[in-house]
């Protein structure tokens, strides 16, 4: 190919990729490297940049007593979410798919989490865990479930566990829908001609069905991973008021250092570091299931 | 067109089953609902109370009220923010997702995936940046700021996901369709738009939703209590003692109920979308 012809293909795309650029360029990488620069400096609490701080930030986050803990609550938090999340969300939207009276009427109550800002969900589970007041403690005694209220939000290891659930809770609607659009977007006439060829549902749902799933699989999994990764306000309203980091992810760790230490030059550094773990987490990703392959 | 039952299993078993989930998907907000007529007195009681002894509907009459902050406005503020932004993504995304998705020019992968890269960059991991920056610009505490922030968090997921389909349209047929002597843009109407609506209505739902729940950018940037959305309006009920939950209940249900009337709209539209998404 001549290089004009290329060069001039680039100017070509101008036009299509130039304002999604301009956003990108504006909102997202400028105070992306304004983050990193500070992750460099010495900041006082007071926000008075007192210079350059060399790694000494990143140094900080490495002597920190709390920091496997935290990283091996992200890993739970992150594989657990997601994977829960689509394999509830993969059985949710072949039911869905399906025609049944009340289909609509169960597909709007499905979105309802989705449409829903996460902090208002959060806060009414928060609420009805409550030992005292909450009807959902309440609920779990009556059924005899439990014996007597029982603590849920109060320490750390059943609050983070009420936050993944909570977290599976909320993605699942993004995630039904995207497979389901996935499902819709299969040809009749593929599936029928399955049916043709004598193949039962099982052998149909693996050999043609999921493979056509593939495109909403890979983006479904890709931003549930970001996502769950970087969610903050179900750990923050479930377990904030817990003290200690047992209950904490890098993200929520970030916001630790931000409001309560007060040293946003450290959480510029780990911010770049939690940057580097979503980074790797979608690479490792992409190269084990190579979800964009074409074929 | 389906033949349900086909395989034996009755169709009201799938009601059912989809009535049990409907419940398990809508208990949060039932609570809600519930709570939201309570008394103060009743709401903190122990043990708690499933149903309120006595109905409070002027709840929602004095919640709007309140000391904790001016709800009128942040329910304004909440749905400019959220339509300006949904409208700036969308207009920004499709061109460059059926660009790169149809074209291949040097970069094109390098595009996509600072695309993927941005999405990592979410405005809870960057608000601090962004204050600073907002601040230097003189926007700090506007509805531009954070239709700006809006859109652009939201741009890969709407550009990702229109890809995704965009691609998934065969090349053979817009090719016929050339053949056949459409132009360009006849084909990309007549033909490309009609199979990748589903991806269109994910991703303006995806980010209406996400600008309407957003939360942390806005913590950070809207400082003014009547430029703020419901979202974090709402954190100032929670108090550490005595919360008036009945308020809380009440306000998220107001925020909730506009963004499902919405998407029932948009839902029908997915539906229909689908089915004259058939390739004959």
């Amino acid at each position: 190919m001549p290089a004009g012809k290329r060069s001039r293909s680039v100017v070509a795309a101008l036009p299509w990729i130039g304002p999604a650029l301009l956003l990108i360029f504006t909102i997202v990488l400028f105070p992306a490297g304004y983050m990193v620069w500070t992750s460099l400096r010495d900041v006082s609490e007071f926000g008075v940049d007192r210079g350059p701080a060399g790694l000494e930030n990143y140094a900080k986050l490495l002597e920190f007593s709390a920091l496997p803990r935290v990283l091996l609550n992200t890993a739970v938090w992150v594989v657990g979410v997601v994977t829960l999340t689509i394999l509830i969300s993969l059985a949710l939207a072949q039911l869905l798919d399906k025609a049944f009276p009340g289909r609509r009427l169960v597909r709007l109550a499905v979105i309802v989490p989705w449409a829903s800002s996460v902090v208002m969900t959060s806060i009414v589970f928060y609420y009805g865990l409550d030992p005292f007041y909450g009807v959902i403690n309440r609920l779990l005694v009556d059924v005899g479930i439990l014996a007597e209220p029982y603590g849920f939000t109060k320490n750390a290891v059943p609050a983070f566990a009420v936050s993944m659930a909570i977290a599976v809770f909320v993605s699942l609607p993004f995630t039904t829908y995207t497979l389901l659009a996935g499902l819709q977007s299969i040809s009749h006439d593929v599936l029928e001609a399955a049916q043709v060829d004598g193949a039962g549902p099982a052998r149909t749902y693996f050999e043609v069905i999921l493979p056509n799933l593939r495109p909403a699989l890979a983006v479904a999994a890709i931003i549930n991973i970001i996502n769950v990764f970087n969610s903050l306000p179900i750990l923050r309203t479930i377990t904030g008021s817990i003290p200690g980091y047992d209950a904490d992810t890098t993200t929520t760790l970030i916001f630790k250092y931000i409001q309560a230490e007060r040293q946003v030059d450290t959480a510029s550094a780990l911010s770049i570091v939690n940057f580097a773990l979503v980074l790797v987490i979608i690479l490792v990703y992409l190269r084990v299931v190579r979800p964009m392959r074409e074929d | 067109m389906s033949r349900p039952g086909r395989n034996g299993r009755p169709r009201w078993l799938l009601s059912l089953a989809g009535g049990v989930i409907a419940f398990v998907f809508l208990a949060p907000y039932l609570i809600m609902a519930v709570g939201s007529f309570k008394t103060r007195s009743e709401i903190l009681r122990v043990p708690p109370t499933y149903f309120p002894t006595e109905w409070h509907p002027e709840n929602y009459i004095n919640m709007w009220s309140t000391p904790e902050t001016p709800l009128p406005y942040n329910l304004t503020s909440t749905i400019i923010i959220s339509v300006s932004a949904t409208i700036l993504a969308l207009l920004v995304a499709m061109p460059a997702a059926y660009y790169t998705a149809r074209q291949n020019f040097p970069g094109r992968l390098i595009f996509l995936l600072l695309v993927l890269v941005t999405q990592m960059l979410q405005p809870t991991v960057l608000a601090a940046g962004l204050f600073r920056q907002f601040l230097t610009l003189g926007i700090n505490d506007t509805w531009l700021a954070m239709i700006l922030v809006n859109a652009a968090f939201n741009l890969s997921f709407a550009v990702w996901i229109m890809h995704s389909f965009f691609s998934g349209v065969p090349k053979e047929i817009e090719e016929a369709a050339a053949l056949d002597g459409a132009s360009r843009l006849q084909t990309l109407r007549r033909v490309t738009l009609p199979l990748v609506w589903p991806g269109i209505v994910t991703a303006v739902i995806f980010t209406f939703v996400a600008a309407w729940n957003e939360f942390a950018a806005s913590l950070v940037i809207l400082t003014t209590a009547e430029n703020q959305p419901l979202s974090v309006a709402l954190t100032k009920f929670v108090g550490q003692y005595q919360t008036s939950w009945q308020y809380v209940f009440g306000v998220s249900l107001v925020g909730i109920i506009p963004v499902v009337a919405l998407f029932a709209l948009i839902e029908r539209r997915l539906v229909a979308g689908l089915t004259a998404g058939g390739v004959k």
